[in-house]
């Protein structure tokens, strides 16, 4: 399914999975799935809601063990000394009374994983505010994070993932519940992020479209198995369809992309009198 | 002045040895319960928490069985209770809700026997009321080093812990991802619960050691919006609610005519619950004038 990939030289990509295989409970989430993503690329994970992209995304951070394939970071397998990725989980439960300003949530981000108690210091302190300046948090940066609003809490968790300096930011479905003009927003600074800092964002939707003016490449995910490559490679009709198991229409309509269910076989067996071979 | 003095400090309270002892130990004790009650909050293990209080009930009864001092047995057998609870980990939260009331369970029946037994078969009087309501004006002068080095080795677990443990607060997948222990930041934060648990029981009992664990941390959270000022607000609630139930509970024995002083243990309960009520005063005055400030912001966007 990744033969669309153009061929690239050994050892450039920051992220690869091969042959990742994953049954939870007897049912297969994820069958042979295999791509890999360059050093600043933008890559949206699509596909329908239940496809199995967070089980995926989990997978690639190393907090499920896949039960067949492998994941490679830079070249190396994943292991917990190598995980060069900045996470921002799609749930991210933030009580109100957590005592945690956005500046201090960004601030773990530099040394969370540590042992011991942060020490104050002016660079620390500096580094934090250039990165909630760079996320537009400014305004808000001495507000818990657990009063934000989900777009505001969406700027302060990727200033905190990106503030670590990752190669790789994973975004599981970051424009799920908010507003047109906060994903368009949120959209626009991964774009940026990702082209000026040469971090590899890959970024989880169920809708393409919020991301066609900065994506790179398509990972689309559906029945389990992947197709990658560029939007005009994977998003067709012969390739989705194969995917799915059945025939999908994708439609172009005002330079936007649906992605659409053919006609029920049976339903149109009935109605228009004419026997549909299924399966 | 000096009438209001006498009238405040009845006589003999700052020359008297037990006052001494329990202030010592008391300040202790609430600095450790509200460092770790803090992070008890925040995780929302407060029912864990009173869980272990049971277990340590059961600890300090069976001490008392084989002559042990009670504290040993706090916070020996809150320590197993809490790597019992860690080890079995149940990620969701009904199954953890589930196993911790289990060993709860599990803990009362042995302290209602061990209890039954320290009233029936030892000589020392008191048990019961000792080991449920506390000690802290009966306690050795000889037990505050023991006290110390207790409370030493829970704040040092929680300071080694403190970034992890933060940082797995706001999202255990996030912590994971990034590579941060959460699982060893888990075992030193039960570790340092336990060594709390077991020293609130020696100074207020087993079953009001809960409420230092959790009221002083629950008034700050409300009062606070760094985790660092938090803790120092806590641990000041704590201090304070722990001296005024000292001072109120010695003086009490002054005020009626039985010449008996009340248990200090529900002083200090009953000041930690009102510092809880009063910062909820505080709480919604921000939230008016949040609400104000927002309103004003919003009208001058319009007109602007």
């Amino acid at each position: 399914m990744s033969s669309q990939l153009p061929p690239q030289a050994a050892g450039t990509e920051i992220l690869a999975a091969n042959g990742v295989g994953v049954t939870l409970s007897g049912r297969t989430i994820l069958e042979d799935v295999s791509f890999a993503i360059a050093p600043g690329e933008f890559t949206g994970l699509i596909g329908p809601n239940g496809a199995g992209k967070t089980t995926l995304l989990r997978v690639l951070l190393g907090l499920q063990r896949p039960d067949s394939g492998t994941v490679l970071v830079g070249g190396r397998p994943l292991s917990r000394h190598n995980r060069a990725a900045g996470y921002v989980p799609q749930k991210v439960l933030l009580e109100p009374d957590l005592p945690l300003r956005a500046r201090d949530l960004v601030a773990l981000g530099i040394d969370g994983n540590r042992p011991g108690i942060p020490l104050r210091s002016r660079k620390r302190a500096e580094a934090v505010r250039e990165m909630l300046h760079a996320v537009g948090a400014e305004s808000f940066a001495d507000a818990r994070v657990g009063e934000l609003s989900g777009g505001e809490q969406q700027r302060v968790l990727i200033a905190h993932a990106l503030i670590g300096r990752p190669r790789l930011l994973l975004l599981d479905e970051p424009l799920a519940n908010l507003d047109i003009r906060s994903s368009q927003e949120i959209v626009g600074l991964l774009g940026r992020i990702a082209a000026e800092q040469q971090i590899a964002v890959l970024l989880s939707a169920h809708d393409i479209n919020p991301l066609l003016p900065v994506m790179d490449r398509v990972i689309y995910l559906a029945g389990g198995r992947v197709a990658s490559g560029t939007t005009e490679e994977v998003i067709r009709t012969d390739v989705l369809s194969r995917l799915y198991g059945y025939h999908v229409d994708v439609l172009h309509v005002h330079g936007r992309i649906l992605v659409v269910a053919g006609p029920p076989p049976v339903a149109a067996g009935h109605s228009a009198g004419e026997a549909l071979q299924v399966g | 002045m000096g009438g209001l003095a006498t009238r405040v400090f009845e006589p003999g309270f700052f020359t008297s040895g037990p006052v001494h002892v329990a202030i010592a130990i008391g300040t202790v004790v609430a600095v450790v319960s509200a460092v770790t009650g803090v992070f008890t909050v925040m995780r929302g293990q407060s029912f864990a928490g009173h869980a272990l209080t049971d277990v340590a009930t059961a600890g300090g009864s069976g001490a008392f069985l084989i002559g042990m001092s009670p504290l040993f047995g706090f916070v020996g057998l809150s320590a197993v209770g809490a790597g019992v609870l860690e080890m079995i980990g149940v990620q969701r939260a009904r199954g953890r809700d589930l196993v911790t009331g289990l060993v709860l369970g599990v803990a009362i029946g042995l302290a209602a026997l061990f209890l039954y037994l320290d009233a029936t078969t030892t000589a020392t009087s008191g048990a019961t009321q000792q080991i449920l309501f506390g000690s802290i004006f009966t306690t050795q002068a000889s037990t505050i080093p023991v006290v110390v080095a207790f409370s030493a080795a829970a704040l040092g677990a929680i300071a080694i812990a403190y970034r992890p443990l933060l940082l797995s607060t706001v999202s255990t997948d996030i912590a994971a991802a990034r590579g941060a222990p959460v699982r060893a930041a888990g075992l030193l934060y039960m570790l340092a619960l336990s060594l709390s648990v077991g020293l609130s029981s020696l100074a207020i009992g087993t079953i009001l050691s809960t409420a230092l664990l959790i009221g002083p941390p629950a008034a700050a959270l409300r009062l606070t919006r760094s985790a660092g000022r938090a803790l120092v607000a806590a641990c000041l609630i704590g201090i304070g609610a722990t001296w005024l139930g000292v001072l109120l509970a010695y003086d009490s024995f002054y005020w009626g005519a039985s010449r008996q002083a009340l248990p200090v243990s529900f002083f200090i309960v009953a000041i930690v619950f009102a510092a809880y009520l009063l910062s909820g005063l505080r709480v919604s005055a921000g939230a008016r004038a949040r609400a104000v400030a927002v309103a004003g912001a919003g009208q001058s966007r319009a007109a602007a």
